[in-house]
Parts: C-alpha cells; sequence; structure tokens
C-alpha cells in the first residue's frame, strides 16, 4: 500500500457494468515527507475519499475485494484515509 | 488505472481461443495534461471504445479478464471506460 493524495476525479457514462456506482478519483502518490513520488494514477473510492485528502490505497486484484462479492475491474483502490502520519 | 488515448487498432486472425470476439485496440498513455507518457499498449476493448476516444485503462491480469468476459484469459491490460472528463483540482 500507499500513501497519496486525492488530487482529481475522472467520470466516464460508458463503462464497464463492474465499475457503475463506483467513484474514480486521481491519486498522487506520496513520499513519506510529503512530496509528488511517480506519476498520478486512476483508483476507485472504497471509503468515501474526496479531493485533498490523504489516503492509502492498495494495487493489484486486492483493490476490487471491498466490493466483494461483485469483482469490479480494477487495479488500484484507496481503501483508507489518512488522519495524520508521523516519522520518526 | 491509467489514463489513454485509443490511437489505432489491431487485427490478429490467429491468435488464442480466448481472444476470440475480442477487440484490439492500441493505447497510448497519458498524463494529466494529456502529453504522451511512454510506449503505447495493446488492451482488449471491453465498453466499444473507438480511435481518439480518451479512455480509462486497467493493467492487471484478473480485471482484464473480467472485462472481457473471460476467466484465465491471457490478457494485462483492458479498456474499461470511456472518459467525459478528468478534472485535476488539488495539485499541491
Amino acid at each position: 500500500m500507499q500513501i497519496a493524495r486525492v488530487i482529481g476525479d475522472v467520470v466516464a457514462t460508458r463503462k464497464d457494468d463492474g465499475l457503475t456506482g463506483i467513484k474514480l478519483l486521481i491519486v498522487q502518490p506520496l513520499t513519506p515527507d510529503r512530496q509528488p513520488a511517480g506519476r498520478p494514477l486512476v483508483a476507485v473510492d472504497a471509503v468515501g475519499a474526496g479531493v485533498g485528502e490523504h489516503v492509502f490505497f492498495v494495487r493489484g486484484k486486492e483493490a476490487s475485494f471491498p466490493f466483494y462479492p461483485a469483482e469490479p475491474p480494477v487495479d488500484a483502490g484507496i481503501v483508507g484515509i489518512i488522519d495524520h502520519w508521523d516519522v520518526g | 488505472m491509467q489514463i489513454g488515448r485509443v490511437v489505432g487498432t489491431v487485427v490478429a486472425t490467429q491468435k488464442h481461443r480466448k481472444f476470440e470476439g475480442a477487440k484490439l485496440l492500441l493505447v497510448q498513455p497519458l498524463n494529466l495534461d494529456d502529453t504522451p507518457r511512454g510506449a503505447a499498449l495493446l488492451a482488449v476493448d471491453g465498453v466499444g471504445a473507438g480511435v481518439d476516444e480518451k479512455v480509462l485503462v486497467v493493467l492487471e491480469g484478473r480485471a482484464a479478464g473480467e472485462a472481457l468476459g473471460q476467466k484465465a484469459a491471457p490478457v494485462d491490460a483492458a479498456i474499461v471506460g470511456i472518459i467525459d472528463s478528468v478534472d485535476v483540482i488539488d495539485t499541491e
């Protein structure tokens, strides 16, 4: 899993049936000191996240697990909203 | 998932049986400012996308098979949505 900031959203009317009702957000992965790390990507939202929030997300087929028994075709999903983090 | 633009179509007569009926499209991944990023890739189309459309691409085997409607299909990329709009609000 990785820490990221939600920086935007994506709207797609015509899409796979499995994605119906699922929110698509753009996340920018971050380093522990809050700098951008790598390229932004599109992730599905499983926790009610919004733009500007710090979140953690999971990659791979595991991103579909929050929607079980449905199996939406996704490869990245937000699974937590971070209240704060500290680097020692 | 990644954002990309459909730049071409691919026809292959001889292929694995799981590809029967599948539409293969060439997709150029894009940055958020619509500039091309990296090499174009081949994705199966699950939504009826066409050339020049901006699309949402899933890059994971099981998900791509799901979009194709096949279990255990030898695929690793699929188009799962046609993008109406992308809004980048917080670029801090």
